[in-house]
């Protein structure tokens, strides 16, 4: 093993003193009977399954509905510290929705000469159908959840840019609900921004962008895959808070040029869909032919201003790994100042001169294909063996412009509960944003997942992952 | 409300009566079988397997009735499609199908009545147990309708949920009623006679209704009143009479809703009328079983126009 990075602790500073942002929740805590507090470790889990806030995974026996862990100790930030991010976010957020709208229509950028053709040639999730048409409100990215990670006290980095349809937001509003019904004192001693307008400012947010074909009050739809589908516990949960119907592809038809949605009365148009379906699942008479998730005719609707989809059509393109490497200079492009979050440093594998320096330092990278996600088909070269590096080697020589790389990061750790007390973990951060013609809002706190397994790095809940509260605290 | 949303809350409602159905179908058989000796305890439970529709399917299986094969196969076995435990997943897997439009309330009720279950039929279900599971399922329709009843906005998806509880509900009744008319009066002649007071007691049972009947008929049991009493006393919440009229209610409240009338509708005014002519007299002069199938055959027409009517299905 090569050296031990220095790692940050949020709650603890290295002599053990309890750093400002959790001042309040560890008087608290130091009060607590340890006996008591597992107990309600225990509640907790309990109380999750019981509301059926669960995930199905694929590929096991039965399709089965698992709960993803949860972690009783909120993950604090600083009301200062959170301002800073949110203007770092927002400015993030700005310049995608501007570089969404410029690469379906003039691409000034690449005429700039600011970032390569292939960015969107070899990207898997443009629409040639979303050229030249701008969607209502001019809104692209309706919904992102920007990950962010932290190696120091002022040192957050964007991780990835979720700009297709980032999931997650349920637990960060159910995660707080649970700690409120177990902690209920808590609150009172502790100021805590609050997360429950999300679902309202997501619902007005999105009523914001109704298209041009709606008259009245804008009728909002989630459309999801399905019961069977892994985030279906969100989708209901979402069109549940907000009072919008939840749809399948199956509810809805194109009828006199309007997507319209099988009622007890007869069809009834729908103005704005939050689709929780993949792009090429939208439309079969567009995309994949064999889709029974979609609409038939949906995109000639869309593009005629019948109905707005949220998120675009084509935002895909911005989750490619290889885009994110140009988030800097695509920051700089649209808002004429330098981006406030950092990207983590990454190696373009398509470039020679980067791919030999990956290829020579792979035991202490990771290396991502460009379009993988939820740490599938990585490489974590400190925690791989040798076999498996030299597995991995031969698949990045083989097609070199699928990866990117960068270095193993010493990701901040918060505390967890264990039995025997108080175990720091390594954590990220899921901000949730909404973006309307009216702006950007940002709720305060977001989800925070934690790798349960001591010294584990990976963080996602198909990989023994779980969850916490997110604290941002009140001005 | 969508249509496949009304289909939902309508199957998860039809669905969570028949678990309680056939789970009372359940304790009233063990009930009998176990005042019984081993002969007799066999009849039994083959009259309830016979009563549950599952005869044909058990009988592949098994040759002979004994007690923990008959009701374990009428709660968990897998071959038994109709089995109480697969009955309620449909129950959960259409409450998540509609989550977004019936209470957490309700949600929750279902929800953990569905672990609990799983729970207790996870393996093989011992006699020591079988009171408990059959408890809890009936117990699981008391907390899903009572969720209901003090959580949901009457709105069309409660309409939609009650009109399937008492389709199912009056189904049930009327196919444990011909069954057993068949089993217990082997000819017309013995209507009226005191046969086995004991059969006609499991009947009640199963319907819940013995003690509303010795109450009202001051211990009396026999043949033509306990017929009277399932199929005409609209006092009784699992009469033939109580379930019609729960049904018309119901459908007149989506009518409302819906600002118009449909095939339903219509389907209703005959049965109403019908239903306000009928005499104990009558039902037996013309023969039960007749009567019961035509019962039995109108609740398949309702449910078929309230599916069409109200667009259930693309």
């Amino acid at each position: 093993m090569g050296d031990t990075p220095i790692r940050f602790d949020e709650m603890f500073a290295a002599d053990d003193n309890v750093r400002p942002a959790y001042e309040g929740y560890s008087d608290w805590y130091d009060e607590q009977d340890p006996k008591w507090l597992r107990r309600k470790h225990g509640e907790a889990e309990n109380s999750f399954r019981k509301t059926g806030i669960t995930f199905n995974v694929y590929g096991e026996d039965e399709a089965e509905e698992r709960l993803i862990p949860f972690d009783m100790v909120p993950r604090i930030i600083g009301a200062a510290e959170w301002r800073k991010l949110t203007r770092g976010i927002e400015q993030r957020v700005s310049a995608l929705n501007s570089f969404m709208y410029d690469l379906y229509h003039r691409q000034e950028i690449i005429r700039a000469g600011r970032v390569p053709e292939r960015l969107f040639r070899n990207n898997a999730a443009w629409l040639q159908q979303m050229v030249g048409f701008t969607p209502p409100g001019g809104v692209y990215t309706h919904i992102v959840g920007i990950d962010l990670v932290r190696t120091g006290p002022n040192d957050w980095f964007v991780l990835e840019d979720n700009a297709r349809t980032p999931s997650g937001v349920s637990y960060m509003l159910e995660n707080r609900e649970t700690m409120m019904a177990m902690f209920p004192e808590l609150f009172s001693d502790v100021q805590v921004e609050p997360v429950s307008n999300y679902p309202r400012s997501l619902a007005k947010s999105l009523a914001a962008c109704a298209p041009a074909a709606c008259n009245g009050k804008p009728n909002v739809a989630v459309l999801t895959p399905g019961i069977y589908n892994s985030a279906y516990f969100e989708h209901a949960f979402l069109a549940d808070q907000m009072g919008a119907e939840l749809v399948e592809g199956s509810d809805l038809r194109v009828v006199d040029g309007r997507v319209q949605m099988r009622t007890t009365r007869g069809f009834q148009p729908v103005d704005v869909i939050y689709r929780r379906i993949d792009d090429e699942f939208l439309d079969p008479l567009t995309f994949n032919p064999d889709s029974m998730l979609g609409v038939p005719g949906i995109m000639d609707v869309y593009r005629s201003g019948g109905v707005t989809i949220a998120n675009a059509p084509g935002t895909g393109v911005c989750d490619d790994k290889a885009v994110y490497s140009y988030m800097p200079e695509i920051v700089e492009f649209y808002t004429g100042e330098k981006p406030l979050l950092p990207n983590v440093q990454t190696w373009r594998c398509a470039d020679d001169d980067s791919l030999a320096h990956v290829l020579d330092n792979l035991e202490e990278l990771v290396v991502k294909e460009v379009h993988g996600s939820g740490g599938y088909g990585m490489l974590i070269g400190p925690t791989s063996s040798k076999k498996e590096i030299a597995e991995f080697r031969k698949k990045l020589q083989k097609s070199p412009s699928n990866y990117i790389a960068q270095p193993t990061l010493a990701l901040s750790t918060t505390p967890i509960f264990t039995r025997k007390g108080l175990a720091p973990r390594h954590v990220d951060l899921r901000p949730y944003v909404l973006v309307s013609p009216d702006g950007v809002t940002i709720t305060p706190g977001g989800l925070t997942r934690v790798a349960l397994k001591e010294g584990s790095l990976v963080v996602n809940s198909s990989q023994g992952g779980g969850t916490k509260d997110t604290w941002v605290l009140a001005e | 409300m969508l249509g496949r949303t009304a289909n939902g809350i309508f199957w998860m409602f039809r669905y969570l009566e028949r678990a309680e159905n056939t789970a009372r179908l359940l304790d009233a058989g063990l009930r009998m079988a176990l005042t019984r000796d081993n002969t007799k305890a066999e009849d039994e439970w083959r009259s309830v397997i016979k009563t549950s529709g599952q005869q044909a399917a058990f009988e592949t299986k098994y040759d002979t009735y004994e007690g923990s094969n008959v009701w374990n196969f009428i709660l968990r076995d897998k071959e038994n499609s109709a089995n109480i435990l697969s009955t309620f997943e449909l129950v959960r897997t259409n409450a998540r199908m509609v989550r977004s439009s019936i209470s957490s309330e309700v949600w929750e009720a279902i929800n953990e009545s569905w672990m609990n279950l799983k729970d207790q039929m996870k393996r093989p279900v011992a006699q020591g147990n079988l009171g408990k599971v059959v408890h809890d399922v009936r117990q699981a329709g008391m907390q899903v309708h009572g969720a209901m009843s003090g959580s949901m906005l009457r709105d069309a998806g409660f309409h939609f949920g009650r009109a399937g509880t008492f389709l199912e509900r009056g189904d049930s009744v009327a196919r444990i009623l011909d069954i057993k008319y068949y089993l217990l009066l082997p000819s017309p002649s013995y209507v009226g006679s005191s046969l086995d007071t004991g059969q006609w007691d499991n009947v009640l049972r199963s319907v819940s209704g013995d003690r509303a009947y010795r109450w009202l008929n001051a211990g009396q049991i026999d043949a033509r009143g306990i017929v009277e009493f399932l199929v005409l006393d609209d006092r009784f919440p699992r009469s033939l009479a109580y379930c019609h009229s729960a049904l018309r209610e119901n459908l007149a409240a989506l009518a409302r809703i819906h600002h118009q009338e449909g095939q339903c509708d219509t389907l209703m005014r005959e049965a109403d009328k019908d239903m306000n002519e009928l005499t104990i007299e009558a039902v037996f002069e013309n023969g039960l079983h007749e009567f019961l199938r035509g019962f039995i055959n109108r609740n398949s027409s309702f449910a078929a126009a309230i599916a069409d009517d109200y667009r259930f299905i693309a």
